[in-house]
C-alpha cells in the first residue's frame, strides 16, 4: 500500500536547484477599480524550498491570499495587475511565460487548496469525477483508470468507504470531508508547491487539528514545499518551518517559527502574538492591537503600521523601513526591531 | 428566566437591528450613488418624464386637434406642415401620437398599481400567516398561472365587451382591469417569497418577543426590507403592460376607435404598411420607447441594488 | 421519485378544476345568443331551441353544467360544437400546427438565443455584449405584432423568401418565418437570462477552482461553467413552451395560421363555449405537464435539488 501513495518521481523540464522550488521578487499587484487603485502588494520577497512549509500570516486584507492567488496565475486581470516583479518556479518566471505553459504547471507543478471547499468544488459534478478530470486532462488518462486514481486518492487522504462515495456530489460530504477532498484533488498530480489558502477556517476546531496534520504528513511524504495561508497563529505552530508576516502588501517579518514565538522582531507581530490567549498566562488579560487595517487605496506614509503602533515615532511617519536582516534567518521592516526584540 | 431571556434576545436584536439599518442605508446611499452615473437610467427617466407630460397634458406638444379629420389629405406623407403625416382618415399623425400617449400610460400606471398593491397585500398575508391561507393563495395563483395570459384578456374583455356608446374611461379600466386580474399573481408569488426571506431575520423575531402587534410588524419591519423585488418587477411590468394594451387593441378588444391610443394607431395602419409606414412607424417608435424606458429603468435599479453585479 | 411525481400529479388536479371552472364561468357569461343567426332570418323555431338548449345543457345552473362538462372531460369527451362538431377532432388538427409552431420558436430560442447569451457572457462589457444587450431591448420593446407585420411584408412580400399565408396543412418551411417571430421575445429573455448566469457564476469560487486546476479555458468556461449557468435556462425554456402555445394567437392571426390560438378566438366570437373550454383546458394540462418536467428536469441537471 505504501508504494503505491509514495510519490511517483516525473520527469519534469522542471528541476528545483539546489531544493529551491519558488522565488517570489519584489512583487506588486495593484486592483483597479471605479473608485481607484488599492494596491493590494507593495513589494514582496519569498522563497520556498524543497520539504519546506511557509506560512504567511495576516489580517485580511494584508494581501496574503491575493499573493497565493499572483503565484497560482488566477487573479483576474482586469481588475488586477501585476505592474512587477517575478515569480520564479525551478528558475522559470511564471509571470512572462506564454499561458498555455503557465496552465500545464497548475496540477503537476504547484497547486492550491482553498478555504470554502464547498464552494469551491463544482456542485454538479460528482467529487471523483472532479479528482480524475486531473488525471484525464493532464495525464490523458481513460475514464475508469482516472477514477481508480480518484479512489485511490480519496483512500489517502482518509475518506471512509472511498469506492462508494466517489460517485457522490459535494454537498453530500461533511465540511471536513468536502476539505479532504479539495485535498486529494490538490495533491493528485504530485505537485512540487501545494498552496493552502485559509484551509481550515471553514471547519470546526476539532477537524482543523484533523486537516492540518493530513497536510503536514502528505507534506513530509512528497516532500512538497508548502506556503500555508493564514490568520491564525495558532494553527501554523506545528507546521509551518519559516513564517512570514504581512502587513498592508508587505512582508513585516520573516523568521524560523520558533524564533519568532520566542521573540517576535516587529510590533505587529508582537500584538498578533500577545492577542492568542495562553494556557501559561491565565488571568491576564488580552490585548488586541487597537485600530483597523489600512485601506489600499491611501496606504499612511512612512511605515503603514504606524497609526496603530505603540512605538511609534517622527521616523516612522516619514520614511519606510526595508525588510533588513535583524539576525541570522530573520527579517523585520521596523525602524526599532532591535528594541522589540530587546524588549 | 422567560423575561430575563426575552431581554437578552431584544438587546442582541437592537444591536442587530442597528447593525441591519446601518448596512440597508449604506447600501441605499450606494445604490443611488450608481445609479446617477449610469447613463441608461438618466436616459429612462427623462423619457418618462416627457411620456407623463405628454400624457398629461398633450396641448404643450401640439396645436393640432387629433380628431379633426381632413379626408383631402388622407395618407399624405411627412412634410414640414405635418411631421408625421396624415393617416387614412386624414387624422394628423403626430398629434394623434401625442395624445395616444394617455391611453398607454394610463393603462400601464393604473395596471401596475393596481396587480402590485393586490400582489403585496396577498403575497404578505399568505407568508406571514402561512398554514391554510398560504396553500389556498399558492393554489389559486397556479390556477391563474396555468391559463395563458392573452387568451385570459381575450375571454376577459368579450365577456365584458365594448359597445360603441362606451365611454372613453370605462373602456380602459375594463382594460386594467383585465391585466390586473391576470397580473396580480405573479407579483403576489414574489412578495411571499421575500417576505419568508425576511421573516425568519433576528430584527423580526425581535419585534415579535416584544410583542409588537402583527400589523407593526409588518409596516415597520417587513415590508421596507422585502418590497425591492416587488418594485423593481413592477416597474418592468409597466412597460409590459403597455404592449400588453397595444397587444389587445390589434386583436380587436382592447381600446377601440375613437379612442386615441398607440396600440389603435398601430394595428390600424397595419394593413397600410407598405403603402403610407408612416402612419405605423411613429406610433410605433413612440410605443416602443415607452416600453423601453421602463424596462431600462427597472434593471437599472435591479442592478444598482444587486451587490453581486459589480 | 415516484412519490414526488404522484404527489404533483396528484397536486394538478385542483388547478386543472380550477382554471377550467374560471374560463367555463367566463364563457358562460359570455353575453349573446349561440342561436342568432342560426336559422336565417327568422327566429329558430320553439322546438329547435328546445332542443338544441338541451342537448347543451344551457338550461342548467352553472355549478351543474360545469359537473356535467368535466364528467364528460373524464371520459375524454371534449363535447360538440354548437355546429355539432366533435372538438376533439378539431383540437387535435389545430395542435398539430400551433405545437409545430411553438417548436420551431423553441429551437430558435434555444441556439440562437443560449449562443447570443454565452457570447455576451463571457465577453462582459465588451463589443458583442453591448450589441446583444441592445438587440434584446429592441425586441423586448417592439410587440410581436409590430414585429410579425414587419417581418411579412420584409421577408414575405418583399423579398419573396417566405409565404405570405400559410395553407391550410402547413408543413415545417411554412411555418418557420411565423415560428422565428413567436420565439423572437422569449429569444432575448433567453439570451438575458444566459448572459447574466453566465457573467456571474463565471466568478464563483468552483471556477476559480476549475482554472486552478489547470484546466484549459475552453474547458473552464464549456464544462464548469456553462452547466450550471444553463440549469435556469433550460427551466426557462422549457416553462415557456406552454407560454408559447397560448401566444400563438397573435401571429398565428397575423401569418393566416389555423392553429389554437385563432380557433379560440374564433369560438369566443361565435359564443361557442364548449370549444373555448375544452382548447384552453388542453393547453392548461400542456402547461402543468411541461412544468413537472421542467422541475423532474432541475432536479437531474443539478444534484443539490432532491425530489424524494
Amino acid at each position: 500500500m505504501a508504494t503505491a501513495t509514495a510519490p511517483t518521481a516525473h520527469t519534469s523540464e522542471y528541476q528545483p536547484q539546489d531544493g529551491l522550488l519558488l522565488e517570489v521578487e519584489d512583487l506588486h499587484v495593484e486592483f483597479h477599480t471605479r473608485y481607484g487603485v488599492a494596491k493590494a502588494i507593495n513589494g514582496v520577497n519569498f522563497s520556498v524550498r524543497q520539504g519546506e512549509c511557509l506560512a504567511i500570516l495576516g489580517e485580511s486584507g494584508s494581501g496574503k491570499s491575493v499573493t497565493a492567488q499572483a503565484i497560482m496565475g488566477i487573479l483576474d486581470m482586469p481588475p488586477a495587475k501585476i505592474p512587477q516583479g517575478s515569480v520564479k518556479y525551478c528558475g522559470h518566471d511564471l509571470l512572462t511565460m506564454p499561458e498555455d505553459r503557465r496552465r500545464k504547471t497548475r496540477g503537476p507543478e504547484i497547486s492550491m487548496i482553498f478555504q470554502d471547499a464547498l464552494s469551491s468544488l463544482n456542485p454538479t459534478f460528482p467529487v471523483g469525477w472532479q479528482i480524475a478530470e486531473m488525471f484525464r486532462e493532464h495525464r490523458g488518462m481513460n475514464k475508469s483508470d482516472a477514477y481508480a486514481q480518484a479512489v485511490r486518492l480519496m483512500e489517502r487522504v482518509s475518506i471512509p468507504a472511498a469506492k462508494q462515495r466517489v460517485k457522490a456530489y459535494p454537498h453530500q460530504f461533511s465540511g471536513g470531508m468536502r476539505q479532504r477532498i479539495m485535498i486529494a484533488m490538490a495533491i493528485s498530480l504530485d505537485p512540487a508547491v501545494l498552496i493552502a489558502d485559509e484551509p481550515t477556517t471553514a471547519l470546526d476546531v476539532t477537524v482543523q487539528a484533523q486537516i492540518m496534520s493530513l497536510l503536514q504528513e502528505l507534506q513530509q511524504e512528497r516532500h512538497m514545499g508548502l506556503i500555508l495561508i493564514t490568520h491564525d497563529l495558532g494553527v501554523v505552530a506545528d507546521v509551518a518551518d519559516r513564517i512570514a508576516v504581512m502587513y498592508a502588501g508587505r512582508i513585516v517579518e520573516q523568521a524560523d517559527v520558533r524564533d519568532i514565538y520566542a521573540k517576535p522582531a516587529h510590533p505587529y507581530t508582537k500584538g498578533l502574538l500577545d492577542s492568542i490567549p495562553r494556557l501559561d498566562l491565565k488571568g491576564q488579560e488580552l490585548s488586541a492591537i487597537g485600530g483597523l487595517p489600512p485601506n489600499l487605496m491611501h496606504i499612511p506614509p512612512g511605515c503603514a503600521f504606524n497609526p496603530r503602533c505603540t512605538m511609534a515615532q517622527d521616523i516612522c511617519r516619514r520614511d519606510r523601513p526595508e525588510l533588513v536582516e535583524v539576525g541570522p534567518h530573520r527579517k523585520a521592516a521596523c525602524h526599532f526591531s532591535e528594541e522589540v526584540l530587546n524588549a | 428566566m422567560t423575561d430575563q431571556t426575552g431581554i437578552i434576545v431584544a438587546e442582541g436584536a437592537v444591536a442587530q437591528e442597528a447593525d441591519n439599518v446601518g448596512q440597508a442605508q449604506s447600501l441605499t446611499q450606494e445604490a443611488w450613488r450608481e445609479l446617477r452615473r449610469n447613463p441608461l437610467f438618466i436616459i429612462s427617466l427623462i423619457l418618462i418624464a416627457i411620456f407623463l407630460v405628454m400624457a398629461v397634458f398633450p396641448g404643450l406638444f401640439t396645436n393640432t386637434d387629433p380628431a379633426k379629420a381632413t379626408l383631402k389629405l388622407s395618407a399624405t406623407p411627412p412634410s414640414a406642415d405635418q411631421w408625421f403625416g396624415r393617416d387614412l382618415q386624414g387624422y394628423d399623425v403626430y398629434a394623434r401620437t401625442i395624445y395616444g400617449a394617455r391611453a398607454s400610460i394610463v393603462v400601464g400606471v393604473m395596471a401596475t398599481l393596481c396587480t402590485s398593491l393586490l400582489g403585496v397585500i396577498i403575497g404578505t398575508l399568505a407568508a406571514f400567516y402561512g398554514g391554510i391561507l398560504d396553500t389556498l393563495v399558492m393554489r389559486l395563483t397556479d390556477v391563474f398561472f396555468a391559463i395563458p395570459f392573452l387568451l385570459g384578456g381575450i375571454l376577459f374583455m368579450s365577456t365584458f365587451p365594448n359597445t360603441v356608446n362606451s365611454g372613453y374611461w370605462s373602456v380602459v379600466s375594463k382594460v386594467v382591469l383585465a391585466l390586473s386580474i391576470l397580473g396580480w399573481p405573479s407579483i403576489a408569488r414574489l412578495m411571499r417569497g421575500a417576505v419568508l426571506q425576511v421573516k425568519p431575520n433576528d430584527y423580526v423575531q425581535a419585534a415579535r418577543a416584544l410583542g409588537a402587534s402583527p400589523w407593526r410588524i409588518v409596516r415597520s419591519h417587513i415590508l421596507p426590507n422585502a418590497m425591492a423585488p416587488v418594485m423593481v418587477v413592477s416597474m418592468i411590468n409597466l412597460g409590459a403592460f403597455i404592449a400588453a394594451e397595444a397587444s389587445l387593441s390589434f386583436l380587436g378588444i382592447g381600446l377601440v376607435s375613437p379612442a386615441i391610443s398607440w396600440g389603435v394607431a398601430i394595428s390600424d395602419s397595419l394593413s397600410l404598411i407598405r403603402t403610407a409606414p408612416w402612419i405605423l412607424i411613429f406610433p410605433s417608435i413612440f410605443l416602443s420607447l415607452a416600453v423601453l424606458a421602463f424596462i431600462m429603468l427597472g434593471d437599472a435599479v435591479r442592478d444598482a441594488f444587486d451587490p453581486k453585479g459589480r | 421519485m415516484t412519490k414526488y411525481i404522484v404527489r404533483r400529479l396528484l397536486q394538478m388536479i385542483p388547478v386543472i378544476i380550477g382554471s377550467t371552472f374560471l374560463i367555463f364561468a367566463m364563457v358562460f357569461a359570455l353575453p349573446g345568443n349561440p342561436l342568432a343567426g342560426k336559422c336565417g332570418e327568422r327566429p329558430c323555431p320553439p322546438a329547435f331551441v328546445e332542443k338544441f338548449r338541451a342537448d347543451h345543457n344551457l338550461d342548467d345552473p352553472l355549478p351543474i353544467r360545469y359537473v356535467k362538462y368535466l364528467g364528460d372531460l373524464a371520459h375524454g369527451n371534449f363535447g360538440t360544437t354548437f355546429q355539432g362538431l366533435n372538438v376533439l377532432d378539431e383540437l387535435q388538427k389545430r395542435y398539430l400546427i400551433t405545437v409545430k409552431l411553438a417548436v420551431i420558436a423553441l429551437l430558435f430560442e434555444a441556439i440562437i438565443g443560449v449562443l447570443a447569451g454565452v457570447l455576451a457572457g463571457i465577453r462582459k462589457g465588451k463589443f458583442i455584449d453591448n450589441l446583444v444587450l441592445v438587440s434584446t431591448l429592441v425586441v423586448i420593446s417592439i410587440p410581436t405584432f409590430v414585429i410579425g407585420s414587419l417581418a411579412q411584408t420584409i421577408f414575405g412580400v418583399k423579398l419573396g423568401w417566405f409565404p405570405v399565408t400559410t395553407p391550410s396543412k402547413p408543413g415545417w418551411y411554412d411555418l418557420l418565418l411565423p415560428g422565428l417571430v413567436l420565439g423572437s421575445l422569449s429569444l432575448a429573455y433567453a439570451a438575458r437570462l444566459t448572459r447574466t448566469n453566465l457573467a456571474e457564476n463565471l466568478r464563483a469560487d468552483y471556477v476559480r477552482t476549475a482554472v486552478a486546476k489547470g484546466l484549459s479555458r475552453p474547458r473552464v468556461i464549456g464544462v464548469h461553467t456553462l452547466r450550471n449557468s444553463l440549469i435556469p435556462v433550460v427551466t426557462f425554456l422549457g416553462a415557456d413552451f406552454g407560454g408559447l402555445l397560448g401566444g400563438a394567437i397573435i401571429t398565428e392571426r397575423i401569418f393566416n395560421i389555423r392553429g389554437v390560438g385563432g380557433y379560440i378566438f374564433q369560438s369566443i366570437n361565435s359564443r361557442d363555449g364548449t370549444a373555448v373550454v375544452g382548447a384552453v383546458t388542453m393547453l392548461v394540462i400542456v402547461y402543468l405537464f411541461m412544468n413537472l418536467l421542467v422541475d423532474i428536469l432541475y432536479g437531474v441537471l443539478d444534484p443539490r435539488i432532491s425530489h424524494d
